[in-house]
């Protein structure tokens, strides 16, 4: 641990906090009201020229079921498109290297991960995707499954603000909104930082040439930058390439390295704030952000202090990971020099905190500790910021829960904004926050058990129960980001896809856990929202709960830990916690 | 769900259209005008001929012989050493390919890690003991003896490349003084003054030492 790695961390927090009123409140507005922003003015016709052909009346609102029912209908025929786009990739344009379509179950974890914006890639990018199935197939993905997840946000939010109604708002008016005046621009803005930085955009598919020492080299290029732009910002996390941002075509330089983390967070965290402008009060939003805030500091110190060490490997080497005098130290094992121990441990600890799941540097390879940072952070459910719109919606059923049990202490009938919280609700709750580890504890179970799902490990001894752990807790948050070792895909030497095989169980069971992660929480969120539309909110009495009071912070956090370490502990008992705990080699 | 269908239908066509086509040709188009060279994978020429990406990583071993032929291992490919000749990169997983990526992906307690690290730093203090005799294995930098994340990691250690310095001023009968000046010269430092950690470019630093002082 050096200063300067503390000071890094110090500067990205404040960078972050700065931007998230500002963000926040410009998001409020694209929601709250059409013909509200100044980009309108140019995109205003292409908005609602979109309407036009989707066939939707802007001003008709939907309740929460209809809300629900287009954003399946929408998922599953472009869940349909784009398996249809990458199988036939072997025939459609673009495609310099001849790529062939990968096997169809490999195919289906892919469709499922983009489609769920989990992006968890059992395939390698630059080996396996044609720039067309990158581009219009995946690029595209990044886009929507992030829209679809703050337009559904927005009509979450609109039910714990409104009283009296049934509607929610409308799902095309927030898709395309989201799209055209939130990350369409953001995205450009991106671009253009990320190429400035030495992120490759180009249609050329690679270039071959002679080293300085004479060995043959080959250059994969791309159009990179715009892809990796949406990719940070919509926590998707879905790479160009199969190292991801670690490599540096995709991240060249510590500055845009500080871009995408920053963009892994903006979102999730001005989301916090466009809530406390949408229900009227803006201090319930920052006490959201405060908790959040709170637990992603644990996270990063623990990650920050833990990969400061040597590991037990490289202990047993006989290196001296000792920091200064020009050195990094500490577990530089699969890192980048220029990204260092400090950017490294930030970065891991956001891309788990948000759903996004893009590496700079391999989870595998943390220490058993240090490691324990990416795992439990997706072990909360992804709540700590988490993915773009489902993070704050995953939040906001844990802050009802954290009413509730408050509530029961107390002996008082629980209340959130000054809405009553009844059995209806609270079953749905406990639904949309316990389906998570079921799933996970089953199909990692599943998984060590029998012998199909044997074959993705890769690490002997606690770190292949490790690895599938994580593999499981990342699809069903839809994080993405893995203990990379653990395979459902295996490469062919010779170019193309062709002789390329899939490992059928770990493909189908995670595309599978991936589905439900995604769909089970945001029906269960936009159920609770359209029974707390319906409420006629009571103004506060001298009894009334605060929830926006350090109490209620700390219950929150509490509540959070709870849940999660109840359901994990065990797990995480057999493999991280062995691991930090012994110097034995396995 | 009629009127749902047909419209996610049109939907999909339009935004796989604008979203898929439009925007990364778009912006295709204005990174290839504004910022031609990075654009392109920032490659780095000499005498008009293109020698590699000033931000990928490069092989500086080579072949070991063995009865004057290249000795090949059990796959049978040549086994490199490092060319004292040169400053050395980071280690690799991948054998420095920029175009088939991946993690070493070893956990913190694998033996497979320990024998690994052990194997690089024995070859470390066996290529650098000569010119630095005083080095011992709690002086060598982490970074020279682990495998970077992306296997093309471009940058070593500024404790590293000051080692090395002493073997290049050695073997290329340069005054050490200048050698630690381009290392210097060569060196990105934190992006504005506090990101990220400095590097060594090795690419960068190599073609310099070779054209102030080239080989024999």
């Amino acid at each position: 641990m050096t200063w300067q790695g503390w000071l890094q961390i110090l500067i990205y927090v404040a960078v972050l906090t700065a931007l998230t009123p500002v963000l926040g409140g410009y998001m409020a507005r694209v929601y709250m009201g059409r013909r509200v922003v100044a980009l309108e003015r140019v995109l205003g016709p292409v908005e609602r020229g979109f309407y036009r052909v989707v066939r939707t009346d802007p001003d008709r609102e939907q309740d929460w079921k209809q809300y629900g029912r287009t954003v399946l209908v929408f998922s599953a025929l472009f869940w349909l498109a784009l398996y249809a786009l990458l199988r036939l990739q072997g025939v459609l344009p673009f495609n310099p290297l001849r790529f062939d379509g990968a096997p169809w179950n490999v195919t289906f974890n892919t469709t499922s991960s983009f489609v769920t914006n989990t992006n968890w890639q059992y395939y390698g990018g630059e080996t396996t995707m044609s720039h067309f199935s990158q581009m219009a197939g995946l690029a595209v993905q990044n886009f929507v499954s992030a829209a679809v997840g703050m337009a559904v946000l927005a009509a979450v939010i609109r039910g714990f603000a409104r009283r009296e109604t049934s509607k929610l708002g409308n799902f095309w008016v927030d898709l395309t909104r989201t799209l055209l005046y939130i990350l369409l621009p953001l995205s450009v803005i991106g671009t253009l930082l990320l190429v400035s930085q030495g992120v490759v955009q180009t249609f050329t598919g690679s270039v071959s040439l002679t080293t300085l020492h004479g060995f043959e080299q080959v250059l994969a290029l791309g159009p990179v930058a715009s892809q990796i732009a949406i990719k940070q910002l919509g926590t998707n996390g879905g790479g160009f390439f199969n190292v991801n941002s670690s490599f540096p075509f995709e991240n060249a330089t510590t500055f845009s390295n500080f871009v995408e983390m920053l963009f892994i967070l903006l979102i999730p965290a001005a989301a916090t704030y466009q809530y406390g402008r949408m229900i009227g009060r803006l201090r319930q939003g920052w006490a959201l952000y405060v908790a959040m805030l709170l637990m992603f500091a644990i996270g990063v110190g623990n990650a920050h202090y833990n990969e400061a060490r040597a590991t037990p490997a490289l202990q047993a080497a006989g290196v001296h990971a000792t920091a200064g005098h020009g050195s990094t130290g500490g577990n530089l094992q699969d890192k980048e020099q220029r990204f260092g121990i400090a950017d490294t441990a930030l970065w891991g600890t956001a891309t788990t905190d948000a759903s996004n799941g893009s590496v700079n540097g391999s989870h595998e390879s943390f220490s058993g500790f240090g490691g324990m940072t990416p795992l439990v952070n997706m072990m909360t459910g992804e709540v700590i910021f988490g993915g773009v719109g489902s993070g704050l919606y995953g939040m906001l059923l844990l802050v009802l829960l954290t009413v509730f049990l408050a509530g029961l202490m107390v002996g008082r009938t629980p209340e959130y904004l000054g809405k009553k919280i009844q059995a209806r609700e609270v079953k749905i709750v406990a639904i949309g926050t316990l389906y998570m580890p079921v799933v996970v504890l089953v199909a990692a179970a599943l998984a060590i058990a029998v012998p199909a799902g044997k074959k993705s490990i890769y690490d002997s001894g606690p770190q292949g129960f490790s690895e599938t752990l994580y593999a499981y807790t990342s699809q069903t948050n839809n994080n993405g980001s893995a203990f990379a070792g653990y395979t459902g895909f295996v490469q062919p030497n010779a170019p193309g896809n062709e002789g390329a095989t899939g490992v059928p169980f770990a493909d189908l069971v995670g595309g599978l856990v991936m589905l439900l992660g995604r769909f089970v929480p945001l029906l269960a969120a936009l159920a609770v929202a359209g029974s707390l539309a319906a409420k006629r909110p009571a103004p506060a009495g001298p009894g009334t709960f605060r929830t926006d009071s350090p109490v209620f912070l700390v219950l929150l956090v509490g509540v959070v830990a709870i849940v999660a370490a109840l359901s994990f502990l065990p797990g995480l008992a057999l493999g991280p916690i062995v691991q930090g705990l012994t110097h034995q080699l396995f | 769900m009629r009127r749902d269908i047909v419209g996610s239908v049109i939907a999909i066509v339009v935004l796989t259209l604008g979203l898929g086509l439009v925007y990364p040709l778009v912006m295709t188009g204005v990174a290839q005008v504004t910022f031609h060279d990075r654009a392109n994978g920032s490659q780095v020429k000499r005498d008009g001929r293109t020698v590699g990406s000033s931000l990928i990583g490069q092989d500086f071993r080579k072949p070991v012989l063995e009865n004057g032929k290249p000795k090949l291992d059990e796959d049978g490919n040549p086994v490199l050493e490092a060319d004292p000749g040169w400053f050395q990169s980071r280690p690799s997983q991948s054998g420095y390919s920029a175009n088939a990526t991946f993690f070493a992906n070893l956990g913190p307690n694998q033996k497979d890690l320990a024998d690994q690290t052990r194997a690089n730093l024995d070859a470390y203090l066996a290529l650098e003991r000569p010119y630095t005799p005083t080095l011992a294995a709690a002086g060598v930098p982490v970074d020279a003896v682990t495998s970077s994340a992306s296997g093309v990691d471009p940058h070593i250690s500024a404790a590293n490349a000051r080692i090395q310095a002493n073997r290049i001023a050695a073997v290329r009968k340069a005054p050490l003084d200048r050698v630690l000046a381009l290392v210097r010269r060569n060196t990105d430092g934190r992006a504005l003054g506090a990101l990220g950690e400095p590097g060594v470019n090795v690419l960068g630093l190599n073609l310099a030492v070779d054209k102030e002082f080239p080989l024999r």
